[in-house]
Parts: C-alpha cells; sequence; structure tokens
C-alpha cells in the first residue's frame, strides 16, 4: 500500500476529517478540521470525496515523503512548500515521488494548512472517523517515523489548481442567536457588535479567544447560568468578560453564557485568524443566514468545476509563492473581500 | 396559597429556542432541579422513539434537551410544531427515572488543592466538607463537557458556591471538583473554573474500549474516602476503575 512518510512534523500535525458527529450525548464533541472548506477544496483538486481524511498542520507544516508514487493537494492556511528544493504552488495538487522531500513550513497567513493524498490517509477509523480528538484522547500527533496509509487513489491528477475563497486575513463574523442570546442586553449586544476584537494568542482547536481594549462583556444576572449544550460556532462568555469563539473540538456542554452562534459559513474565517488578526461581529436574521448557508453548500457541490489545470508548469518558475498565475491568484496574500 | 406559585408555573412551561441554524434547546428550567432534568432524560427518550423526521442528534442536559437537524432539509418552524405536541402529552416532569440504571462506589483522596477554600464557601470545615461529600449517593445528572464527564447532583444548597472567574490551568485526570451545587469526576486532564476537592482513579471515557462511556445519566454515584496507599493500590489493579464497584439499581 502507498503511503506518506513522516521524516518530521510540527508539533500541531493531526489526521484530521469531517469529525465524528452522533456522540454529543456523550459529551464528545464532532472535532474535525477545523476549516472544513479546506477539506472541500483539497477533495475538489484531487476529484475525491470530502469526508476523505487529510493532515491538518496548525501553525506550520513537516517534512514528508512518499513510499510510492502518489498525488498530494495543499490547501488552508498557505505555507512555503518546497519539493526537493523547488518551490511548490499553494491550492493545487502535485506528483510526490519515492525518494522526493516535500518540506512545509511556516504559515504565511492563516492558522491551519492541509496536506491531502489522493484516496485519503487511510489510519484506522475510531468511532466512526479518522480524526484525531486529542483533548478526548483518540488518536495523537503525527510525528516523524510514521508512515500513513493512502486509500485507495481513483484518478487524481497533479497540476491542478483552485483559487481559495478568502478567510486569513480576519473580518466580520456573523452570528445568529443561541439558547442565551437573551441573556445580554440589547446595550451589551451593540457594544459586542462595535467592539473590534483581536485574536488573543491563546487559542486552540478547541476555541480562540479574542481581546478588546475595553470592559468585559457581562449577561445581566450571576455567573451561575445552568450548563446547557455547546456547538462549535458558539461565542462563549468567560467569567472576565472576555469571548471565545468555541472551534470543532470544543466542550459539548458549559455553564458560561454564550452571546451568539458564529454561521457555518464564517467559521473558517474564526478559525483561519490568526493571533494579533482583528475580528469583530455583526448579529443577523435567521433567513438571511439561511439563504447564504444554502448558497454555500451548493458552491461547495460546485467548487469541482473551479478546479483549473496549472498554466505553466511550476518548475520553469523561479518564485512561485510571488507568481501572478493568473490575475489575483497569488499564495493567498492578496485576500480579497 | 393566597396567589398562584409564578415560579413553578413558570417552570412548568417548557420553552422551545433556536441555537444556531441547526439546533433547537427545549429548556425545562433554567435552574437545577431533580424533577426538570427527569423530564429532560424522558423527554429525550421519547424524541429518539418518536423518529421526529429531520432530527439528526439528541442529547438531555442537566434540564435541557438539544436537537440537531439540517435547516436544509428540514424547517425548524415545523419542527418546533411537533415538539410543541410531543410536549404537550403529558407532564415530563413527573416521569420517571431511565431503566437500567446503576450505582457506582468510587474511591477517593480527598486532598484537593482547593478543598479548604471549597469547604469555606460552603460553611463548612474540610473535615466536615468530605463527611458531607461522601455521606450519600448523588445522581448523574448528564454527561456533557468532555466525552463520558458526569454532571452529579443536587448536592445540598450550601454548595451552591460560584465557579471561579479565573480559569484554573489543568486539572488532572480523575479529579473532583464542585461548583453550583454540582459534582464532577474529570475523566480527561482539564482546565477548568471549578474547585477541586478530590482525586480518583476513575475513568469515565475509556477510548478504544467496547464501552467508552462508563456512566449514563440516571445513575448514581458514591464517593468513598480512601488514603493515598489506597488508592494507590487501587489504580494499580485497575487502571481504568481505580477500585469503582458497580451494583444495579432499577
Amino acid at each position: 500500500m502507498t503511503g506518506l512518510i513522516v521524516h518530521a512534523a510540527g508539533p500541531g500535525v493531526t489526521v484530521q476529517d469531517l469529525g465524528r458527529a452522533g456522540w454529543l450525548a456523550y459529551g464528545l464533541s464532532r472535532g474535525g478540521a477545523a476549516d472544513r472548506l479546506a477539506l472541500a477544496e483539497g477533495a475538489a483538486l484531487l476529484g475525491q470525496s470530502p469526508a476523505l481524511a487529510a493532515l491538518e498542520m496548525a501553525g506550520t507544516g513537516g517534512s514528508f515523503g512518499a513510499t510510492g508514487p502518489i498525488i498530494i493537494a495543499l490547501t488552508g492556511a498557505p505555507m512555503r512548500a518546497m519539493l526537493d528544493g523547488a518551490p511548490l504552488l499553494w491550492n493545487a495538487s502535485h506528483a510526490l515521488a519515492p525518494g522526493q522531500r516535500l518540506q512545509i513550513g511556516a504559515a504565511m497567513d492563516g492558522v491551519y494548512g492541509y496536506l491531502h493524498v489522493a484516496g485519503g490517509i487511510g489510519v484506522p477509523e475510531v468511532m466512526g472517523s479518522r480524526s484525531a480528538h486529542l483533548s478526548a484522547g483518540i488518536g495523537a500527533p503525527v510525528v516523524a517515523g510514521d508512515v500513513l496509509p493512502a486509500g485507495p487513489a481513483t484518478g487524481a491528477r497533479a497540476g491542478r489548481m483552485l483559487e481559495p475563497e478568502p478567510r486569513f486575513a480576519g473580518g466580520t463574523l456573523r452570528l445568529v442567536p443561541s439558547a442565551q442570546t437573551g441573556l445580554f442586553s440589547a446595550a451589551e449586544r451593540a457594544r459586542f457588535e462595535e467592539t473590534a476584537f483581536v485574536r488573543d494568542a491563546r487559542g486552540n482547536r478547541q476555541g480562540v479567544r479574542l481581546a478588546a481594549g475595553g470592559a468585559g462583556f457581562r449577561p445581566e444576572g450571576a455567573l451561575t447560568i445552568l450548563s446547557e449544550i455547546i456547538l462549535p460556532g458558539d461565542v462563549q462568555v468567560t467569567g472576565d468578560g472576555a469571548p471565545y469563539i468555541l472551534l470543532s473540538e470544543c466542550q459539548t456542554m458549559g455553564g458560561y453564557p454564550r452571546i451568539g452562534t458564529v454561521v457555518p459559513g464564517d467559521l473558517p474565517r474564526a478559525a483561519q485568524a490568526a493571533p494579533g488578526t482583528v475580528l469583530r461581529f455583526r448579529f443577523v436574521e435567521r433567513e438571511a443566514a439561511l439563504a447564504d448557508h444554502r448558497r454555500r453548500a451548493a458552491g461547495q457541490a460546485a467548487l469541482a468545476a473551479r478546479v483549473r489545470p496549472m498554466l505553466r508548469d511550476p518548475a520553469d518558475m523561479g518564485d512561485l509563492l510571488s507568481y501572478q498565475l493568473i490575475g489575483g491568484v497569488t499564495a493567498g496574500e492578496d485576500a480579497e473581500e | 396559597m393566597n396567589s398562584p406559585d409564578t415560579s413553578t408555573a413558570k417552570a412548568a412551561r417548557p420553552e422551545v429556542i433556536a441555537m444556531g441554524l441547526s439546533g433547537l434547546l427545549v429548556r425545562f428550567s433554567d435552574r437545577l432541579d431533580p424533577a426538570a432534568n427527569r423530564a429532560a432524560l424522558a423527554f429525550r427518550a421519547a424524541v429518539v422513539a418518536e423518529r421526529l423526521p429531520g432530527v439528526e442528534e439528541t442529547a438531555s442536559s442537566l434540564g435541557s434537551v438539544f436537537l440537531r437537524f439540517d435547516p436544509l432539509v428540514t424547517d425548524a418552524g415545523e419542527l418546533e410544531v411537533r415538539l410543541g405536541a410531543l410536549l404537550a402529552e403529558r407532564d415530563w416532569r413527573s416521569a420517571d427515572l431511565p431503566s437500567g440504571r446503576r450505582r457506582w462506589t468510587v474511591p477517593a483522596v480527598f486532598d484537593g488543592p482547593q478543598l479548604a477554600e471549597a469547604a469555606a464557601l460552603a460553611g463548612l470545615t474540610p473535615a466536615a466538607a468530605v463527611a458531607d461529600l461522601t455521606s450519600a449517593p448523588v445522581p448523574v445528572l448528564a454527561l456533557g463537557f468532555a466525552p463520558g464527564l458526569p454532571y452529579m447532583g443536587p448536592l445540598g444548597p450550601h454548595w451552591d458556591i460560584p465557579r471561579q472567574t479565573e480559569l484554573t490551568p489543568t486539572a488532572p485526570a480523575g479529579a473532583v471538583v464542585v461548583a453550583v451545587r454540582q459534582i464532577i469526576i474529570f475523566p480527561a486532564a482539564t482546565p477548568t473554573g471549578w474547585r477541586q476537592v478530590a482525586r480518583t482513579g476513575f475513568r469515565a471515557f475509556r477510548p478504544g474500549t467496547a464501552q467508552p462511556f462508563a456512566l449514563a445519566p440516571g445513575d448514581e454515584v458514591i464517593l468513598q474516602a480512601v488514603t493515598v496507599a489506597e488508592l494507590d493500590r487501587l489504580v494499580a489493579e485497575d487502571p481504568a476503575g481505580g477500585g469503582a464497584r458497580v451494583e444495579a439499581l432499577a
């Protein structure tokens, strides 16, 4: 069986798929890729199912090889990638031959980069998913010496590229109400919407803390709130008044009030906000959020139609990271809103 | 009584609240209340049995039931109507606890770093707090926060102590923590705003085993104070259970 050899890996490299839904009643959150859109983009580039597992690389990648010829794709936070010393385009598919060395460095924008292999990463499923859920004690980080099996590939091709949806520079996240939104006064919610938050250094796959210059946010009433179900996207306000955006590996229940929930389409942008990135929030009507959700669901299905062949052989280009292949498409630094 | 008890009247009428785009919460109470917990357990079982169209997942918490649905397929308003009809079928607060319940006796060393602080907030000496916390079985009200983690209670009203405003960076696996009339045994190391009073060798989540979740809502847990040497011996003999014993209840 063909596999991906891990020569070196950063501290936050794990196998992730769409997660394991259905265990909420037992206290296990869905988990899965922090940026689910990146899974869909990788699947489109390789012509396969977005349910297949990929390597998620938080902050920095690693050094990889292959036991046999494989096709890979790179998506999510753009990272500096080299194949035997030659730069590789991000948001594209490439061939990796045995003996070649793929090196993936630090993220230039965003947080989570993804290394996909044709056929998906075929580590065994645990409770219906291949995702590591480290806070739950499921799976382990990927480390040097690991050989990750690839599933059966079906016609993936190198040299394909995709213009990613910009999501690595923060911006305004849309909120819809959650079960405790009503505990915050209208004035407090308005102040929340007017505040420019900065993504704090404290953050992981469970959630990211936001900092603001002014006073903390408080619900009306005491800290004693009955613990209720929590979902990824919920914006929780802890005792010190700082909001946390909860991500895929969040706790499933908690007693800190939640002022709202980030709509699913904006969650990749929340997860990909690197420390120091400015984020704002805006409450939107349910119907508008639902219409956007419907449009995005269709858009993900149409991702495959947006995959294009690379115009030139990457080996001919000196510095792909700054080279404009097609108007507006670079390594992801020109995020357009 | 001359006037109706409005708090009871309010508690008797459950609320159905939207949680994001794909969730609904049926809240029986916003206070810790054993009757609301029984209602949540029974109502969740009824929703599962009813196979409401579009419902993809359900979970109960202390006093509420969460339902997940696909908003591109299922209309939240229609689901709310069906839930309303099911809610009106009976007084869910008078429902029985689920069958198949068990009682667990869990050995614990009461040397938690915040035992004295928690006891003082409850108006007790540390020794009296230990005696109090080991005196009677406490029901498992819900599993949540982390996999298999039991929320247990209610403890006596003197244990209505607040969470800390600052998080403790890490409480270890097996830690026993208290706040807001509830007691928890952490299945894995976790940051927490609750105060740690004891530690156990009990692992409520055992990933990779046939029965990954030890406890179920409706079970009861009684803590048994043991010495450090005794707990060490029990953990050596029983690494996942820490010497916990289990018996059938109903």
